[in-house]
């Protein structure tokens, strides 16, 4: 596979662009159809891609298994930690409102902090599971 | 004003624990997160339970979204006394999870190990607070998840097989209490537990209303181990690392039948759960069919973890026997036996734990004169086995107390009989292990053998006193169970 | 007349119930580690299908308030079968995870060769 000339110029191609529809669809998530999950899958889906051109050696250089490792339990983290700032700002827990200078900007706030860290952890879940599979038995 | 938090705290501590354990790459710095997160779960339950004591119930809305709209962290009575059960377990257990995970866990996965112990532990805690019913199945899933994923931990591959076979089976029980809650949402239109009460008045006779009671009540029952639904449970905890078995066999169970009586007392209702349909009847044959059942297999057993995990199905029995009573003082006997089975199993299979630190082994012949060699442990071991048969003075007493008196309220004297019967079966089980440590010759298996660290052994022997001690002095536990079950009785609002 | 529409009318609980059975049927049937899995996931599947039709509303828009239209559709099954879906992929993950590592111990996924397997210790 790695001397296929028009998979890897293609696989060069399209993962730039699957990076910009991952953001597209995480930052459109508030007023269409998207959000963490869905980013987090096609974000993941990139690392598979290139894991399958490449080769997965080459992938886990550019996404080493240990920084995958370290993003699962780091998004649950932002998604936690923006609780416990509402916590500390004397409203309920994940309430986002005093995160912003009204309610409803404080929501907008709110819901895009957890919406990454729904994203980091989809990613590094998933990456992580293909890693796991893919590297089994090597 | 941190008080006000608290119904949140309880879930979130553990939560971000299991988050910094999962960053961690030594065991010990993850241990030590453990450790504080499960002191400080201990903590912030025991302060609700005091709140809840004083002020009576705490309703707080996650996320400022006020219930019914929202998820509401409801905290009663009821749910408080599971929750103190369940971090107690999880506090005391800590510092002896740290040799005995040493020992059984690859390095290189401790700090996960933690990590999801800490998960398992907040949903259980979420379960246990939570008033929203998806939200329930949510931590559920949490639980299970971990669940499975500490068994697959064990040493043996066995211990594989055995958390696939719960994953399978859990994740049917898991998916029709889903099912039972999709039937009453489309029936109510609401989430939240004390909403959907309200708005069930005056179609409880409605069969998607009937068959949403089936299927919560097989799905929660698959989770409890209810007979004969139990075959999951032997294989998980014999084969699961010895922590991981203490924690499970005292916990999850409990929190599973805390959410059956949930939805029997609060939800549905007395009157449709009791009069209008055999539910009391089937609980009542289930129950005994369990203690027998289960209690004549774990005579038979060589493997002493799988022996007490038949007697765990067989007690499971006394629980859902109060349930199958159903006026106050059988029920308060179920009550009280969450938590005193809770302490005795956990005390049981932190000795065994204990034994296999040091023999390396739990099988019947390399246990022969064990009690020679870590009399304190083996001690133990005795202690809660007594309670086990309910002997006077250990906490099993009390249950079996209140279990017969509620049954002679009814009149069912044959239930006493029967009752005692089955302690006579549990004399076998735990006399058969007892008789082979104490009194028989040391084996070779056993001749290096020496009590466990201090940190493995104090845990041990503050929950055999605990044994002992609530076996004299009810006050706390019996009153609480009371107080429950007068509550649940009365219609629980 | 009236028994067919009752019966074509609820078409979407036709479906689900035969989801719903057959996925329980593999489950309980199939000795091979893999297929218990499709099994469940695909009893799994009948459920989202049972939250997810009654909460469409015929005519119903996307539950954004507008002044155009005066009926919506119930959103919150669908958030709450986000979260489902979710908790089943994490489930049939760990289950494969699982499946992966009783190959590599035992060298087989059917359950009747591995419980042989098993006496003979």
């Amino acid at each position: 596979m790695k001397l296929d000339v028009v998979f890897r110029i293609a696989a060069k191609i399209f993962i730039p662009f699957m990076l910009v529809f991952a953001m597209y669809v995480q930052f459109h998530g508030e007023t269409g159809p998207g959000g963490g999950f869905q980013a987090g899958v096609v974000a993941a889906a990139m690392v598979f891609f290139y894991a399958i051109i490449f080769g997965l050696d080459a992938a886990q250089q550019i996404v080493p298994p240990r920084v995958v490792e370290l993003m699962v339990p780091a998004g649950v983290g932002i998604f936690a930690g923006v609780g416990v700032v509402s916590l500390l700002l004397g409203e309920n827990y994940l309430n986002y409102s005093p995160l912003g200078p009204d309610s409803p900007h404080g929501q907008e706030y709110g819901i895009i902090l957890v919406e990454i860290g729904v994203l980091v952890t989809v990613t590094g879940t998933l990456v992580a599971i293909f890693y796991s599979f893919v590297g089994r038995g090597r | 004003m941190i008080s006000e938090h608290l119904p949140a705290l309880q879930v979130v501590i553990p939560l971000l624990g299991a988050v910094l354990c999962a960053c961690f790459k030594r065991g010990v710095a993850a241990w030590f997160v453990a450790c504080v997160a499960s002191v400080a779960v201990l903590i912030v339950s025991v302060g609700l339970l005091a709140q809840v004591y004083d002020g009576g119930t705490i309703s707080y809305a996650l996320g400022g979204w006020r219930p019914p709209f929202g998820i509401e962290y409801r905290i009663d009575i009821f749910n408080a006394y599971v929750l103190v059960l369940v971090s107690v377990i999880g506090a005391v257990i800590m510092p002896y999870a740290k040799r005995s995970v040493e020992q059984e866990i690859p390095a290189d996965r401790q700090a996960w190990f933690y990590s999801i112990y800490l998960l398992c532990l907040c949903g259980l805690l979420g379960i246990a607070i939570t008033g929203d019913a998806f939200n329930a199945f949510v931590f559920m899933e949490i639980s299970s998840l971990a669940t499975y994923a500490l068994i697959a931990m064990g040493r043996d591959r066995r211990a594989l097989l055995a958390a696939y076979q719960y994953l399978i089976m859990g994740t049917i029980g898991a998916t029709f209490y889903v099912i039972g809650v999709g039937l009453l949402y489309s029936m109510t239109g609401t989430l939240n537990l004390v909403d959907m009460a309200n708005r069930l008045a005056g179609i409880e006779e409605s069969r998607a209303v009937l068959a949403a009671l089936a299927f919560l009540t097989v799905g929660i029952s698959l989770k409890l181990a209810l007979f004969p639904l139990h075959v999951w449970l032997p294989n998980a905890y014999a084969y699961a690392p010895s922590m991981a078995t203490a924690f499970l066999s005292a916990t999850a169970t409990k929190v599973a039948v805390y959410l059956l009586l949930r939805y029997f007392f609060t939800v549905f209702g007395v009157s449709v759960v009791y009069a209008d349909l055999p539910i009391s009847w089937i609980f009542l044959v289930l129950s005994l069919a369990a203690m027998f059942g289960a209690s004549v297999v774990a005579v038979f057993q060589n493997n002493i973890k799988r022996m007490l995990a038949y007697s765990s199905v067989g007690q499971i029995g006394y629980i859902t026997l109060g349930i199958g009573i159903a006026n106050e003082t059988g029920l308060t006997g179920g009550i009280v036996h969450l938590f005193n089975h809770a302490v005795t199993k956990a005390t049981l299979f932190m000795a065994v734990g204990a034994i296999f630190f040091r023999i390396g082994s739990v099988r019947i012949e390399d246990l022969g004169g064990v009690g020679k060699q870590m009399p304190w442990t083996a001690g133990a071991f005795v202690i809660a086995g007594f309670s086990l048969l309910g002997i006077p003075g250990t906490v099993g007493f009390i249950t079996k107390w209140y279990l017969g008196l509620g049954a002679a309220e009814d009149g069912w004297w044959w239930l006493v009989i029967l009752i005692v019967l089955s302690s006579m079966l549990s004399v076998v089980y735990i006399g058969r292990f007892v008789e082979v440590m104490w009194f028989r010759d040391v084996v070779p298996a056993a001749r290096r053998a020496k009590e466990p660290p201090l940190s493995m052994l104090l845990p041990t022997l503050l929950l055999t006193g605990a044994t002992i001690f609530f076996g004299f002095d009810t006050r706390l536990t019996e009153g609480v169970a009371e107080l429950a079950a007068q509550w649940l009785l009365s219609g629980a609002r | 007349m009236n028994l067919v529409h009752e019966i074509v009318g609820h078409y979407n609980h036709w479906i689900i119930i035969v989801l719903m059975v057959s996925g329980l049927y593999i489950v309980v049937a199939r000795g091979n580690m893999i297929k218990k899995l499709v099994g469940l996931s695909v009893f799994q599947t009948s459920v989202y299908l049972l939250y997810l039709s009654p909460g469409k509303i015929i005519g119903g828009t996307p539950p954004i308030l507008s002044p155009q239209f005066t009926v919506y559709s119930n959103p919150l099954p669908h958030v709450l079968i986000l979260t489902a879906i979710v908790v089943g992929i994490a489930t049939i993950a760990l289950g494969l995870a699982l499946v992966v590592r009783i190959n590599e111990a035992f060298g087989t996924i059917e359950e009747d060769e591995i419980f042989a397997e098993d006496e003979d210790e």
